[in-house]
């Protein structure tokens, strides 16, 4: 059959919380896999006026696992290992959200780089301002498609892939997406169409009031997917009532401790990352055509913009960091590599962390340094994994993807400091710098992707810190239909990712006066 | 008296289920007829919806964003039962939403690749939402028999996006291709007709719970006013249709609200169909309900945002009124 309700495992809730799953659990729970399900009737309620929510979701314990009916035996199929399918689960989850996670990092702050290439036609009156704005809202509307649609997929898999997710938390979760649809998502979309398509049929401050809201839009869908995700690192806020986790107090809920930290920290990526595709792809226009003004002033802006953020980046990264190791301190053991709880712990430069002996190879490391970065003091003591065993995230991915993301991030702030140096007063950067810039053009999808892998991987084997594990919210998707489906977006992801950046290097090498005459002109001025 | 919460929420998600038919109905039935027009027509077609197809899907995501929020046990058994119609239907939204941006800025054979995949993501998303309609109808229940139930929902689906789409061109063209949409129109309620005859034939045979609900007398004579009102809505826009093509004194939006109360009529009829379940014969609205605290924050969340989301959409609307010329992406 195309698509069955294939049930193979559902693996019990491990109660973290005996008060959550006092009584008949709102969690599904197998004891008899193997049983067919009867249908089973239920009798409607009819128009009752009372709620009664809570009395009935506990019937929803059917005497099989899940309440969809299992049309395959194991004795036919035998059941794919649990591992396996969470494996899976996340490994599709991950692609998606990374995929995702590429387009709003650029629009977020884009928009706002709009809003202020808007003002300066405005306040200005100058045609090449009108030029640069109208070619930057072409890109930011092919990379805010890309967001959308990579989008919806997002709305979706919280439920194919993690449905425990919702089942256990969804009371704190649910209504935070719900107002990031509600607040975020209809503002951006609606107002999307008055700036890219309204600007001969809207005064003139209504286009730009539009402009802005769709910026307004981009941010807000950011503070409440990350009010959601520090939530998931750091909970606080929540309460359980009748076995239910609820929300006691939203404000704690959103305002939890890390989320200040990493909503700041995604916000200057997501400047960064837009400041970086700005001057890269306007250096990659210069090095068509030297001569186009308007490719110069973006350079400048975005290498401005730039150099401003990356040191702030680093800063307010140290802040979230010496947050996590207040709240998650099992993270940043693994993102240094700390296996023994020690006082005057070194800091490890390089390594290959060896998760097997619990210990490092090849270790580089400067003496007290990790005690000195984060306790400030060199002879402070640093709880070690040993201490949070066996709640402990894989140690190499997160301590190689820190060191990617740092790295990155070092390499953008000698570049926009270089790059501001070398195109003051209006100068033309050497090709060696431009052809590099050029080369840094999505540099900020490594380290914010890398940074992403540094929080999420972090968390493990947590979904929610201290109240559900991941391997308890996988899906009962059989393996074949995950892998049909991971191929499926394989294919579309690449196809779509080889268009964007084609079609953006394209567009950018054109510049924002795509009449021939012009072009030609410029690309005149260019060789002479 | 307290207010029933799971209730009022089915309602908010039946409205939001219901508006991003009708829209994203018309702006998917506009993709499925592009192979039907030459060149300069297609551009006059992407151009009709291009400023509204991004807000009509955000109502799909409003839709699933309140099954997640108010039915949270449902979002997860519906969204696995229909694991691969999903993917499937997210893939075509995925190719053809990008396809809005890659036709115009691609070039020679990367432009008519572009066109196609514009028409096939298109084609895919509707037939996977048929599908994934079909098998919510018969309770996710596997076997031949019902796929090809499922199949039969899906082509009924497609040709009422087709409807759509072309009451659309109906009402934002003018000239050569509004009377091809007009032809257009007449097949797409032919298809519908037939659609819709097949479905309801199907749909007491299929379902048990279903058929009881029909057949219940003397409730069933009342009932009756629904398919009644449908066919008179079916004729009303056959003849509109007619009276545009010859071009009497008619609005133009006339073939197009008519579609619209097809719509609504046969989502009453599906409505009465399965209240109060969520999973057919198997999970009411109550029990998948979420806890009464998130559902209240939600609920005056929504209260306060919907009357400004309407207001700008009609905003929207109104300020892109008017036929479509082929230039809105040559801004």
């Amino acid at each position: 059959m195309l698509y069955q309700a294939v049930n193979p495992v559902f693996k019990p809730a491990r109660p973290q919380n005996p008060a959550l799953f006092g009584g008949e659990g709102r969690i599904f729970r197998p004891e008899h896999p193997e049983r067919r399900l009867a249908p089973r009737r239920l009798e409607p309620r009819g128009l009752s006026i009372d709620c009664p929510v809570l009395k009935l979701t506990k019937s929803i314990t059917w005497n099989g696992s899940s309440p969809i009916r299992q049309i395959r035996t194991p004795e036919t199929k035998p059941p794919m290992d649990a591992s396996d399918a969470v494996f899976l689960a996340r490994a599709q989850f991950g692609l998606n959200i990374s995929f995702h996670i590429l387009f709003p990092t650029i629009t977020i702050a884009l928009a706002w780089i709009l809003v202020y290439f808007r003002a300066q036609y405005a306040r200005t009156g100058d045609a090449g301002w009108l030029e640069t704005y109208r070619l930057w809202t072409k890109i930011f509307a092919l990379t805010f498609a890309m967001g959308v649609v990579s989008g919806i997929v997002m709305s979706f898999q919280f439920g194919t892939n993690w449905p425990g997710f919702m089942n256990t938390v969804g009371n704190v979760a649910g209504p935070l997406l719900a107002f990031e649809v509600l607040t975020a998502f209809f503002l951006e979309a609606t107002f999307l169409g008055v700036m890219l398509f309204g600007m001969n049929r809207v005064p003139g401050w209504m286009h730009m009031l539009s402009t802005v809201l769709v910026a307004v839009g981009t941010s807000l869908s950011a503070f409440w997917i990350l009010a959601l995700n520090s939530w998931m690192q750091t909970p606080t806020g929540h309460a359980y009532v009748d076995g239910a986790l609820i929300a006691g107090d939203w404000w704690q809920v959103m305002f939890n401790p890390s989320f200040p930290y990493r909503l700041t920290h995604m916000l200057l990526a997501s400047g960064l990352t837009a400041a970086f595709v700005v001057a890269g792809l306007s250096a990659w226009r210069l090095l068509q055509a030297a001569g186009d003004r308007a490719a110069r002033r973006t350079l400048r802006t975005g290498l401005v913009i730039a150099a401003v953020l990356a040191p702030l980046q680093a800063w307010v990264g140290d802040l979230h960091g010496l947050n996590t190791l207040e709240h998650q301190p099992a993270k940043i053991a693994a993102m240094e590599a700390i296996w023994k709880t020690d006082k005057g712990v070194p800091l490890v430069l390089f390594a290959i962390p060896n998760e097997a002996q619990r210990r490092n190879d090849f270790a580089i490391e400067i003496p007290k340094g990790a005690s000195l970065i984060l306790k400030h003091s060199a002879d402070a003591e640093l709880k070690g994994l040993d201490h949070f065993e066996p709640d402990i995230p894989p140690v190499a991915p997160l301590f190689f993807s820190f060191r990617l993301m740092v790295g990155m991030g070092m390499l953008m702030i000698a570049l926009s400091w270089f790059g501001v140096w070398k195109t003051r007063g209006g100068m033309l950067p050497a090709r060696w710098l431009l052809w590099t810039l050029a080369g840094f053009t999505f540099s900020g999808w490594i380290a914010t992707l890398a940074g992403w892998m540094v929080t999420e991987i972090g968390r493990q084997p947590w979904l929610v810190t201290g109240i559900l594990r991941t391997a308890d919210a996988a899906a009962p998707i059989s393996g074949a239909q995950l892998g049909a489906s991971l191929t499926g977006y394989v294919i579309t992801y690449s196809m779509m990712l080889i268009a964007y950046m084609v079609v953006l290097t394209h567009m950018a090498g054109k510049g924002s006066a795509p009449e021939p005459g012009r072009h030609a002109a410029l690309r005149q001025g260019a060789a002479a | 008296m307290t207010l029933d919460l799971p209730l009022v929420f089915t309602a908010l998600m039946g409205i939001a289920i219901l508006a991003y038919v009708v829209l994203d109905g018309y702006d998917l039935g506009v993709g499925m007829l592009m192979p039907a027009a030459d060149a300069r027509e297609q551009d006059v077609m992407v151009s009709s919806i291009g400023p509204f197809w991004d807000a009509n899907e955000t109502w799909l995501v409003l839709g699933i964003g309140l099954l997640l929020v108010a039915f949270p046990v449902a979002h997860g058994v519906v969204l696995t039962a229909l694991y691969l119609p999903v993917v499937a239907m997210l893939i075509g939204l995925m190719l053809r939403g990008v396809a809005f941006e890659f036709r115009v800025k691609a070039e020679g054979w990367h432009r008519e690749l572009w066109n196609w995949l514009f028409w096939f993501g298109s084609f895919l998303a509707s037939l996977a939402q048929g599908i994934m309609l079909g098998s919510y109808i018969t309770g996710f229940e596997p076997g031949f028999g019902y796929f090809l139930f499922d199949l039969l929902v899906a082509g009924g689906l497609c040709g009422g996006y087709v409807l759509l789409g072309a009451t659309w061109l109906i009402w934002r063209t003018e000239g050569a291709l509004q009377q091809k949409a007009v032809g257009w129109t007449r097949w797409g309620l032919l298809w519908v007709a037939l659609g819709v005859g097949l479905v309801s034939l199907a749909t007491p045979l299929v379902s048990e719970t279903v058929r009881d609900k029909w057949f219940d007398f003397p409730r069933t004579l009342g009932l009756m006013v629904l398919p009644l009102a449908s066919l008179a809505s079916w004729l009303w826009v056959w003849r509109a249709s007619g009276r545009i093509r010859r071009g009497d004194a008619i609005p133009d939006w006339a073939p197009f609200a008519g579609t619209i109360v097809i719509y609504a009529l046969a989502f009453l009829g599906l409505a009465y169909s399965l209240f109060p379940y969520l999973v057919i014969d198997r999970i009411t609205i109550w029990q998948a309900a979420a806890h009464p605290s998130s559902l209240k924050v939600v609920l005056i969340g929504a209260l306060i945002v919907l009357p400004f989301i309407i207001g700008w959409t009609v905003y929207v609307y109104h300020v892109f009124r008017g036929k479509a010329t082929g230039t809105l992406y040559d801004h």
